[in-house]
């Protein structure tokens, strides 16, 4: 249960959505997608390019509106209570949205402003939300000016200033470095931990950053086709992924391949990820090494492991 | 009316608008230099026509004639010709517009009372042509009635009486100065170009740079959102006229006759059908050079069928009509009644209710297109 700032009113779901959907033309951007996300949780949104990541996160915050379907905020329907709810979240859209011919404190103060803080109150705010992103130095730059983690940065404390409840963050991380990425993710878990909790929805093309949070949703072709915590969709596929070291490379793969039993084959480095069906991982272990062999190709190390995210992303991807 | 985000995004405009170099100097030396290419360049006032003379008597009768031209004030005796070659050269090159030819006999005709000159003139350009014909027509008129006078004098007959004479009284701008028609109009023609060029641009930037993204994710409202992105424009455009009606009075001496506070109330109100054209442009282009275009199809109708550079009373009735759907129509008669006739409300109020409804009519419907969403 989570109490929401303006009226008291408690709500067990921070963001809940039902049922939304949005067509651009025949296209159906977003098809029946229903969310709803609890006080302090992580809820990650994945999926390939175009699989309608972001048109869901424009219609969560009301920048786009559904064909159908409604969306909660704290209790405040986004289309008819539109002020209450965009009150109670701070937004990290995909493409920079800040003012590049603004400072950094130009910038925080514009939108503390516009998102109702008053003049003795951003102050205090702005210094501290920059202290905590890391851009106390940066205060007088110009946001153009900015390197693009920086940029990212600038955007969260933005975010952030109002002391929102939910947190929506569209591909924060997409082009910015591996250290300022897990700099960032640190930012998103204190939130989450501190105080009230915060609720975050974060849409990511990377599984490293999924694995992170609480939940996870896949997204395919505007759908929602899977949703579960990190572990419970990995167990989905427990058993089924063989781990393949040896040489060379390109016949391991096309042998593994033809088999009766093995339903994909990806590479990861130096090794072989191999998905075979249900309860046919022992069926594969015998018969593979010899396969293999026959070919003139050496195994080094052959057994089955725990499916990362990565796996079970590319399973659903492919499934119809 | 007035709450702090709207502030905030008044002051946001002012300070990108005081980074931003191009927009700057587009609103600011923009309305100078039109005011003076237009100040001095745009007058319709004819002087120093070129004038080619074939003069064949050679008689202190066709020199008296001559200074009678060139005591006009309007003819420049360039040229001195002695042949018809000559002068449909100087003709065709454009050289000359005018050709001035006294036949040799011109002296001797004169004491017969019925002498001849020839006057050609290039017609090509018709207000030229029409200026240098009437003028011509005029000099040889007065010169006739004086050479009358004077034989009448020397023969001691009474000096002829003419049945009608016409006496002019010309109001509010007896010298006929043209500029004092144009800067009025200049004022008019700023606070639609600017008002609009910038309204459009400023909204349409917000969503090409993506950072109307973010702005519309917050919590204000959309009319919030709309008085603060066009005020800061309102207030410059005002203060632009300003600057051309100090510029104007000081420099070109245009009169400011009628009372300042109805000038600025005016101005209000035709600014409210530029404001609302640029916001309604916003709506509808999605890059900035687009919006450029949107609302040039608005000003260009506005400069030719509002009477700026042409009067409404020379064009074909069709055209007349079109021009009661143009607000800076109404706005040139309010603001060179004010200026130049110093007339109070009731001479102009049929306009500025006009005024009113225009504006009040384009900005509602603005207002209404416009859309605090991407889609």
């Amino acid at each position: 249960m989570a109490v929401c700032p303006m009226e008291n009113i408690i709500v067990e779901y921070l963001v809940q959505a039902n049922n939304i959907s949005k067509s651009f033309g025949d296209v159906h951007a977003v098809d029946d997608v229903s969310l709803k996300i609890r006080s302090g949780e992580i809820y990650g949104l994945v999926g390939s390019d175009g699989a309608g990541k972001t048109t869901t996160m424009r219609l969560l915050v009301g920048a786009l509106k559904a064909d159908s379907g409604e969306v909660n905020i704290c209790g405040y329907d986004i289309n008819t209570q539109t002020e209450n709810a965009r009150s109670q979240f701070g937004y990290l859209s995909q493409r920079f949205s800040m003012y590049e011919d603004l400072t950094v404190m130009e910038n925080i103060r514009f939108f503390a402003e516009v998102r109702g803080l008053k003049s003795n109150e951003w102050l205090p705010r702005c210094n501290e939300i920059l202290e905590f992103v890391g851009l106390e130095k940066f205060t007088e730059r110009r946001a153009g000016l900015l390197s693009g983690g920086m940029k990212q940065k600038l955007g969260l404390a933005s975010a952030l200033v109002t002391r929102p409840k939910v947190l929506l963050l569209d591909e924060p991380t997409t082009g910015v470095d591996p250290v300022t990425r897990q700099d960032f993710w640190q930012l998103v878990i204190r939130l989450t931990t501190q105080g009230d909790g915060v609720s975050v929805i974060i849409s990511t093309p990377y599984m490293d950053e999924a694995s992170r949070c609480n939940r996870v949703g896949f997204m395919k072709a505007g759908r929602i086709i899977a949703e579960d915590t990190p572990s419970n969709l990995r167990a989905q596929l427990a058993g089924r992924i063989l781990e393949l070291r040896g040489s060379p490379l390109p016949i391991l793969r096309r042998t593994a391949r033809a088999d009766k039993d093995v339903e994909d084959v990806q590479a990861f480095g130096d090794r072989l990820h191999i998905r075979v069906g249900e309860d046919k991982a022992k069926d594969v272990l015998n018969r593979l090494p010899s396969e293999i062999r026959s070919v003139g190709g050496e195994i080094n190390d052959l057994r089955i492991i725990h499916p990362t995210l990565e796996d079970v992303f590319i399973t659903l991807s492919e499934s119809k | 009316m007035f709450n702090s985000r709207i502030y905030s995004i008044v002051r946001k405009e002012f300070v990108q608008l005081f980074r931003d170099p191009r927009t700057l100097a587009l609103a600011v030396v923009m309305p100078i230099m039109q005011l003076f290419l237009l100040g001095y360049a745009a007058t319709s006032d004819v002087r120093n026509v070129s004038l080619a003379v074939w003069d064949q008597s050679k008689t202190t009768e066709s020199r008296q004639l001559l200074d009678a031209f060139r005591a006009a004030n309007y003819f420049n005796i360039d040229y001195l010709v002695h042949s018809a070659d000559e002068y449909q050269m100087l003709i065709e090159s454009g050289d000359a517009r005018v050709a001035l030819i006294i036949p040799p006999d011109y002296a001797n005709r004169l004491l017969d009372g019925n002498a001849k000159v020839l006057m050609v003139l290039d017609g090509s350009d018709a207000s030229i042509g029409a200026t240098a014909l009437s003028t011509a027509r005029l000099v040889g008129q007065s010169y006739g009635t004086k050479v009358l006078t004077q034989q009448a004098a020397l023969s001691g007959r009474p000096a002829p009486v003419l049945p009608v004479e016409v006496r002019t009284q010309v109001w509010y701008n007896p010298d006929l100065n043209s500029s004092y028609f144009m800067i009025p109009a200049v004022i008019g023609m700023i606070l639609s170009f600017i008002t609009t060029i910038l309204t459009a641009t400023a909204i349409v930037r917000e969503r090409e740079r993506g950072t109307i993204e973010q702005l519309i994710v917050t919590p204000i409202r959309p009319w919030e959102l709309i008085v603060g992105k066009i005020l800061p424009f309102a207030i410059l455009g005002l203060i632009e006229a300003f600057e051309i009606l100090i510029i104007g009075h000081f420099w070109f001496g245009v009169p400011v006759r009628g009372s300042l506070g109805l000038i600025v109330f005016t101005s209000g109100l035709f600014l409210l059908s530029s404001l609302g054209i640029g916001l309604f442009a916003s709506t509808i282009a999605n890059t900035q050079q687009e919006a450029m275009l949107t609302v040039m199809m608005y000003n260009l109708p506005s400069i030719f069928l509002s009477g700026f550079l042409f009067p409404l009373e020379a064009m074909p009735k069709f055209l007349q009509i079109i021009s009661y759907a143009i607000p800076l129509r109404y706005f040139l008669v309010v603001i060179r009644s004010l200026l130049l006739k110093g007339v109070g409300f009731e001479a102009i109020q049929n306009e500025v209710i006009a005024l009113a409804i225009f504006g009040l009519v384009i900005m509602t419907a603005a207002a209404l297109r416009f859309r605090k969403r991407l889609d």
